[in-house]
C-alpha cells in the first residue's frame, strides 16, 4: 500500500513539474535556455547519470563479485575528472547543442556529423533499454501490476514531461527525482549500517568491527571462503583487464552525450567546471555508500538464506521476501537434496549460463514446499567437499540485492516503499535524459542541419517531439522484450563512448592540426574495432581463451581508444590541415571569455 | 574581448600544466592505489579496511571529488591573473 503512496505521490510531483516547465522554443527544449544554476545543473546530471544500473544493479555486482567492482565503481566517477578538465569546459565555450554538431562544426564536415549522429543513437538506445527493464522489475514486484503495465506506466510519464518539457522540463523533474533516489538509496543505507555495525554512515560502517571480534570485510572474507566463493577483498580479474575495464568506463563516462549535452545548459564556462564538481558531490554521496550496502546485504542475505547454525533455512520458515521475488522470477530454489532446506554456497543449482532458472511460465507448476520449479534444475547434490559445505540450491539474480536489502534486514514498510519510488525515479530520470539526446541528434543534427536546413524553429520543434514519441515507442518495446543480455549491451555503450566519442572530443580540442579525414578515419576505427570484438565475443561465440590480451569485451572500448587516437593522428599528419578559420575557432575556445549563450548557428 | 596571442599561448601553457599536475593524482590514486599496486597495499590495515581495497572502493571516489574543486579554484585563479574571466 505504501509502496502505491510513494510512486504515485512522486509521479504527480514530476508531472507538476513538467507542466510548470514547459519548453516553448528549441533552446528550451535543447539546454533548457542556458541558464540553469550548477547546483540544479549538478543534481539533474546526477539524476541524469545515476540509472537503474547505479541504483540497482551495481550494488548488487560488488556484492557478488567483491573487489572487482572497484573498475565500476572508479570508473563511473572518475570520469568526471576527465569530464571537468578535458571536454566540459571547452565544449560549454564552442556553444553548441550537442555531440554530433561539435564533431561536424570543428571537423567542418557532414560525414564526421552522421558518425557522430549514429555513435550518440547507438549508445543512447542500448542505454536506454536497460532503463526500462529496471522500471519493469519494480512494477512487476512493488505495484504487482504485469510487468508490460508497468513499462507501458513509465513511458507515459516518460512521454509526458520529456516530450512537453523538453530539456528545461527534464532539467527541473531531474531535480526532484535527484532528491528521491539519493534519500532513497542512503536512508536504507543508514539502517542497514547501523544495524549492522553500530555506525550509521556506512562509508566507516563497512570498516567497523563486529562483536564477533572480526571486522565487517574479514568476516565476509570468512562466510565467502566457507561456502566455496573467491575472498571478498582480492579479485579474481586480471590486472591488464581491471585497468582496461577502467578506462573504458572513465572515458566511455566523459564521452556519453546524454551527460555532455548537460554542460550546455549552465551559463559560463565556469559554471560548466563547478557542475562538475557539484555533479560529482551528489553522485559521490551515492556512490561511496555503495560498497556499504553491498557488503552489509551480502552478509545479510548468507546469513538469512542458510540460517544461524550455516546448515539451511527450511523453505517453510523462509520469510516473505524470498516468495516475492521468487514469483517475480529473479530467486529460485532447487532443493537438490531434498531436504527441504535453502541452502546457499558457491555453483549453480540450474543447467544454465549464469545458473538462471527456466521457469515454466505457462502452467508455472510447484513443487511440494510451493517453490517454483524451473525445466533445467539440476539433478543430484554434488559439490567439492573440500571447498564447501553443501551445494548451491539458490539461483540469486544481482539486480534485486539493493531493492531485497531492506525487506532482508527487516527495515520498515516505509524504507521499503521509499527504495521503490528511488528505484523508478533512477530509471525515469536517465531514460528521458536519453530520449532528449536521441530526439535531440535526429532533428536539429539531421533533420535541422543535414537534411533541410530551411525548416523554422517551430518545426524543428514538433520533429524534435515526433523524434522523442518514437524514441520512446522503441525503448518501451525493449522495456517489454528485454533483450536477454542487458548487462552485456550497456557495457557496449560505454565501450562506444570510450572508443568513439572521448577521443573524438579531445583532440578536437587539444589538437589544432586535427583535421576532417583524421577525425573520421579515428572514429570509424574506434567504433568498428569495438564494435566488432563485443559483437563476436558476446554474441559470436568467441572463446574467453582468445581475448586479445586476456582484455574482455567490456574493456575493449580502452583498446579502441588507442587506436582512435593512433589513427586519427596519423591520418591528420598526411592530409592538409583545417582551415585557418577554425584553427582561429580552437583557439579561441581555448580561453573561456566572450561565451555568450548556447547558440545554434 | 579577444586577448593578445602571446599573452593566450601562456594562458594554455598554464593550463595544460594545471591538467597535467591533477591528472597524474588522478591517475596514482584510482589506477595506481586501486589496481596496480592493490595487492602490495591490501597488507596494510586501514581503519579495517584493506587499503588497496579502500582506494578502489572508497578513497579513489573521495580523492576526485576533491581533485575537481581544487582545479576549479586553480582555474579561477588563473582566469583572473590572464584577465579571461567572464
Amino acid at each position: 500500500m505504501l509502496s502505491y503512496l510513494f510512486i504515485g505521490g512522486s509521479f504527480l510531483l514530476y508531472i507538476g513539474i513538467a507542466v510548470w516547465a514547459r519548453a516553448g522554443s528549441t533552446k528550451e527544449f535543447y539546454v533548457a535556455g542556458g541558464g540553469v544554476h550548477p547546483i540544479a545543473n549538478g543534481m539533474a546530471t546526477a539524476a541524469d547519470w545515476m540509472s537503474a544500473a547505479s541504483f540497482i544493479s551495481l550494488a548488487g555486482l560488488i556484492s557478488f563479485i567483491g573487489r572487482d567492482g572497484s573498475a565500476y565503481l572508479m570508473g563511473w566517477t572518475g570520469g568526471y575528472v576527465l569530464l571537468a578538465m578535458l571536454l566540459a569546459p571547452y565544449l560549454r565555450k564552442f556553444g553548441k547543442f550537442t555531440v554530433p554538431d561539435f564533431v561536424g562544426d570543428r571537423y567542418e564536415s557532414n560525414t564526421a556529423r552522421i558518425i557522430g549522429v549514429a555513435c550518440t543513437i547507438i549508445i543512447s538506445f542500448t542505454y536506454v533499454a536497460g532503463q526500462m527493464r529496471g522500471v519493469g522489475i519494480v512494477f512487476s514486484r512493488y505495484l504487482h501490476v504485469d510487468i508490460n503495465t508497468g513499462v507501458i506506466l513509465g513511458m507515459a510519464i516518460v512521454f509526458f514531461y520529456a516530450v512537453l518539457g523538453g530539456m528545461k522540463g527534464i532539467t527541473y523533474t531531474q531535480v526532484a527525482q535527484y532528491c528521491v533516489l539519493i534519500l532513497a538509496f542512503t536512508v536504507p543505507a543508514f539502517f542497514l549500517s547501523a544495524q549492522v555495525t553500530g555506525h550509521i554512515l556506512p562509508q566507516i560502517g563497512l570498516g567497523a568491527t563486529l562483536e564477533t571480534g572480526q571486522s565487517v570485510l574479514a568476516t565476509l572474507d570468512q562466510l565467502s571462503m566457507d561456502l566455496g566463493f573467491a575472498q571478498y577483498t582480492t579479485g579474481t580479474k586480471s590486472t591488464i583487464d581491471i585497468f582496461c575495464l577502467t578506462v573504458a568506463l572513465m572515458c566511455g563516462t566523459a564521452g556519453l552525450p546524454h551527460v555532455i549535452v548537460r554542460f550546455f545548459t549552465v551559463p559560463r564556462v565556469k559554471d560548466a567546471r563547478t557542475s562538475a564538481g557539484y555533479a560529482l558531490i551528489f553522485i559521490a554521496l551515492l556512490y561511496t555508500a555503495i560498497p556499504g550496502v553491498a557488503g552489509f546485504g551480502r552478509v545479510n542475505l548468507i546469513q538469512t538464506l542458510n540460517g544461524p547454525d550455516n546448515a539451511g533455512t527450511e523453505y517453510a520458515a523462509i520469510p516473505d521476501w524470498f516468495k516475492n521475488w521468487e514469483n517475480a522470477g529473479l530467486l529460485a530454489w532447487n532443493d537438490r537434496n531434498g531436504d527441504g532446506k535453502i541452502q546457499y554456497a558457491a555453483g549453480s543449482a540450474f543447467d544454465s549460463k549464469g545458473g538462471k532458472p527456466a521457469f515454466d511460465d505457462g502452467a508455472d507448476p510447484r513443487g511440494e514446499m510451493g517453490q517454483r520449479l524451473a525445466t533445467n534444475a539440476l539433478v543430484g547434490a554434488e559439490f567439492d567437499a573440500t571447498k564447501q559445505p553443501f551445494a548451491n540450491e539458490v539461483y540469486v539474480d544481482r539486480d534485486i540485492m539493493v531493492l531485497a536489502n531492506p525487506e532482508i534486514a527487516q527495515l520498515p514498510a516505509w524504507v521499503i516503499a521509499l527504495v521503490a519510488a528511488g528505484a523508478v525515479a533512477a530509471a525515469l530520470s536517465t531514460a528521458a535524459g536519453l530520449l532528449l539526446v536521441i530526439s535531440t541528434a535526429i532533428a536539429h543534427d539531421l533533420m535541422k542541419t543535414v537534411i533541410s536546413p530551411n525548416i523554422t524553429d517551430k518545426q524543428e520543434l514538433m520533429y524534435a517531439r515526433m523524434a522523442a514519441v518514437v524514441a520512446i515507442l522503441i525503448a518501451g518495446y525493449f522495456g517489454i522484450n528485454p533483450p536477454g543480455f542487458v548487462a552485456q549491451v550497456v557495457a557496449l555503450a560505454f565501450g562506444i563512448a570510450s572508443a568513439s566519442v572521448f577521443p573524438t572530443l579531445m583532440l578536437g580540442i587539444f589538437y589544432t592540426r586535427m583535421n576532417t579525414q583524421g577525425a573520421i578515419a579515428g572514429m570509424l576505427v574506434g567504433l568498428l574495432s569495438t564494435v566488432g570484438y563485443m559483437w563476436y565475443f558476446v554474441f559470436g561465440g568467441g572463446d574467453p581463451a582468445d581475448y586479445f590480451m586476456g582484455i574482455s569485451p567490456g574493456g575493449f572500448g580502452a583498446v579502441g581508444l588507442v587506436l582512435h587516437f593512433v589513427v586519427a593522428i596519423v591520418v591528420a599528419k598526411f592530409t592538409p590541415p583545417p582551415s585557418e578559420e577554425m584553427q582561429r575557432i580552437v583557439a579561441d575556445l581555448r580561453i573561456p571569455r566572450g561565451a555568450g549563450e548556447a547558440h545554434a548557428h | 574581448m579577444s586577448i593578445s596571442s602571446e599573452s593566450a599561448k601562456a594562458y594554455w601553457g598554464e593550463n595544460l600544466r594545471i591538467i597535467m599536475f591533477y591528472l597524474a593524482i588522478w591517475f596514482v590514486v584510482s589506477y595506481g592505489c586501486g589496481i596496480l599496486f592493490v595487492d602490495a597495499l591490501d597488507k596494510i590495515d586501514f581503519f579495517g579496511f584493506p587499503l588497496g581495497f579502500w582506494f578502489g572502493q572508497q578513497g579513489s571516489i573521495f580523492v576526485f571529488v576533491v581533485l575537481i574543486w581544487a582545479y576549479v579554484a586553480s582555474m579561477n585563479k588563473l582566469d583572473a591573473k590572464y584577465d579571461v574571466q567572464e
